[in-house]
């Protein structure tokens, strides 16, 4: 097995074919008729130009305008009057031929390009060497490999993929892609996403470990290649393959669709995240925002507090990448568990029923909760930001919380800085006093965001970690579902937005009860979106009120989980 | 000669596909176009050398003119600029 990066997912299984560049080589020779020279090179580049813009147009059609374009922005490159005209004047003052002339102006440029550190500008480095490739092909008059020949099942194998190999790859006939060089966001990653082609790129030295003809496995969900699979192994990919394949076809349908019941009952349906990159996963999975972004990676990842602009630009990203969708931001949520040795924190005998996220940020307003509150104000001002607040047991701490924005934004005013005026400040509803003063909560905070897992936790006084008493960690626990009930019902009384950002959010067998009791915004994991927005489409809100009242009459967690897998749908 | 400032809005700076897009329009003029960022001179006509100038967003650059259609030269680049380069 070899691992690499993970640039297209899925599941391949099929023979190698290795693409190997034909020799390049080429002699540098001095040559006496320039003018002959010249018009080598202009009947070259009028045929790169014909095959180019004939490769451009035929991936337009099968692909898309947007993978075209960098084969389009390759004829731009070489109609650069600065190339050209180079490469023209190599061959006139230098007198050698037009090969040279055109290696050493396109080494200068890809040099260039090369030396600046930012994938972008590495990207360029590429598309100029390929540019060169083929230009060096057809002066020379090499043969170009054709990949749209390849047999089916087909596993391409090279050093890398350039953007004209790529134009020639066809998902009927290849099934995987494996490459020593390339990342996430290269062309041959980008390409093998658009063409469903599983992908792993950046495996050391690939090539040299296969042979033609052999039998490979390419995860490109994992970033793994199986060289030489057993029977079994093959057995196994070939199963979730299947399994993959089919549950992409089934969830696509939901895609860009509304997030409603069967009955036209509306929700919100949005994503949890942990860094501003995650951001763009939630797009990618079609989801309507983020109902919790955790910023403990900030805090996490840092040898000191992280100060205001950094903060600021972490949530500025986040909010931008989901453009003007909301953004649910969670402020610092760490205790005493957490080894962060900047912050000073002590250890304690009860982390969990400790000095830890609000609590402990009230406590530091001037080192920790004001830059993070300011940061996250000036990164409102930039999007759809609403600010959360955790570990909330009472009225107080919200209070104070929110007397603290009003403070900072008099601030920001003062000094002419923007914000969103309307922010809202919300609570995540996740301690046994939450549920039971959520009446009074919700007088208060703008919002509530059921966090499960910490809810069940408290409520039922169980340390999920213990296994001796795991068992009784349950979001199906009466006590539980009762608690949400009751969250829930507040809220609605007061008419504020009630979400859910725990695992119980995207349970397939929890999502119709919680629709029927008017959850208003259910926050999954990016993967989970479609799938949920799948199950809420299989209810309507009669059947699910139904379900809702009867799960309400059984006193045991049993009876519960028992009662919802029967009535739970395919 | 004519020259004058502006700013650069597009979000990933003069990338390929707006470098593209000044350079392909610009390269219709007589005139010689020069971009200055920086202190240093890149030729406006070439889509290589504008992407290799490294132009961010919210960057002022100086666009200069010369020749005997430079005012309509600089006017399309400036009205080019400004309208986002097709982005």
């Amino acid at each position: 097995m070899a691992k690499g990066v993970a640039a297209s997912q899925g599941y391949g299984i099929g023979q190698v074919i290795i693409i190997k560049e034909a020799s390049l080589d080429f002699q540098r020779v001095t040559i006496s008729d320039v003018e002959a020279e010249k018009k080598r090179l202009a009947d070259a580049l009028d045929v790169f130009m014909e095959k180019t813009q004939a490769m451009a147009d035929d991936m337009k059609e099968r692909i898309g305008e947007k993978e075209a374009e960098i084969l389009e922005g390759h004829i731009l490159m070489m109609q650069d009057p600065e190339m050209t005209g180079q490469i023209e004047g190599a061959i006139e003052n230098e007198h050698i031929n037009a090969e040279a002339a055109l290696d050493q102006v396109c080494d200068m440029f890809i040099q260039m390009f090369s030396s600046i550190d930012d994938e972008m500008f590495q990207q360029r480095a590429t598309d100029v060497a390929d540019i060169k490739t083929r230009m060096l092909k057809i002066l020379l008059g090499v043969e170009e490999v054709d990949i749209s020949a390849v047999p089916a099942g087909t596993v391409l194998v090279a050093v890398d993929l350039t953007p004209s190999m790529t134009a020639g790859i066809n998902n009927q006939n290849v099934v995987g892609i494996m490459t020593e060089v390339g990342g996430k966001t290269s062309h041959s990653a980008i390409l093998a996403r658009a063409l469903e082609i599983p992908a792993v790129l950046s495996i050391d030295g690939i090539v040299g470990k296969v042979k033609n003809g052999q039998t490979v496995i390419v995860d490109g969900t994992e970033g793994e290649v199986i060289l030489e699979p057993s029977a079994e192994e093959i057995d196994a990919y070939t199963a979730k393959r299947a399994k993959y394949l089919e549950d992409k076809k089934l969830l696509e349908k939901f895609r860009g669709k509304a997030s409603q019941m069967a009955s036209g009952e509306q929700v919100e349906l949005v994503g949890n995240i942990g860094n501003p990159n995650d951001a763009l996963k939630v797009v990618e999975c079609d989801g309507e925002g983020v109902g919790l972004f955790r910023t403990e990676f900030l805090f996490m990842d840092a040898t000191s507090i992280p100060s205001e602009d950094e903060q600021f630009e972490a949530y500025k990203e986040a909010a931008k990448n989901l453009d003007g969708k909301p953004v649910i931001i969670r402020t610092l949520d760490i205790g005493g568990d957490k080894a962060i040795p900047y912050l000073g924190l002590e250890t304690e005998e009860n982390p969990f029923l400790g000095y830890r996220a609000v609590r402990f940020c009230l406590d530091r307003k001037e080192d920790i909760y004001k830059p993070q509150l300011r940061a996250l104000l000036r990164a409102s001002a930039f999007g759809n930001i609403r600010i959360m607040v955790p570990l909330v047991t009472c009225v107080e701490e919200i209070r104070a919380v929110k007397a603290m924005v009003e403070e900072l934004k008099a601030d920001l005013d003062e000094k002419g800085i923007a914000y969103d005026k309307e922010i809202k400040v919300g609570i995540m509803t996740e301690t046994a006093a939450s549920g039971v003063i959520a009446d009074l909560l919700a007088k208060e905070a703008d919002f509530f965001s059921i966090g499960t897992n910490d809810l069940t936790g408290y409520t039922m006084a169980v340390d999920r970690g213990n296994a001796k008493v795991a068992y009784l960690y349950s979001a199906f626990q009466p006590a539980v579902l009762r608690s949400i009930k009751r969250i829930i019902e507040c809220g609605k009384k007061e008419g504020i937005m009630v979400g859910m950002c725990g695992e119980a959010a995207a349970d397939p067998m929890l999502v119709p009860v919680l629709l029927a009791w008017g959850l208003d915004e259910f926050s999954v994991s990016p993967t989970s979106i479609l799938a949920t927005r799948k199950v809420m489409s299989q209810w309507t809100m009669e059947e699910a009120k139904e379900v809702a009242d009867k799960v309400l009459t059984f006193a045991t967690e049993e009876e519960v989980v028992a009662y919802l897998k029967s009535v739970a749908k395919a | 000669m004519v020259s004058q400032k502006i700013t650069i809005n597009n979000p990933q700076g003069l990338h390929m596909r707006p470098a593209g897009v000044f350079a392909k329009a610009m390269t219709k003029f007589d005139s010689n176009v020069n971009i200055i960022f920086n202190g240093t001179k890149t030729n406006g006509k070439s889509l290589l050398n504008i992407i290799g100038a490294c132009i961010k967003c919210g960057s002022e650059v100086e666009i200069e003119c010369e020749g005997v259609d430079e005012e309509e030269a600089l006017k399309t680049a400036i009205e080019l600029i400004e309208s986002g380069l097709g982005e």
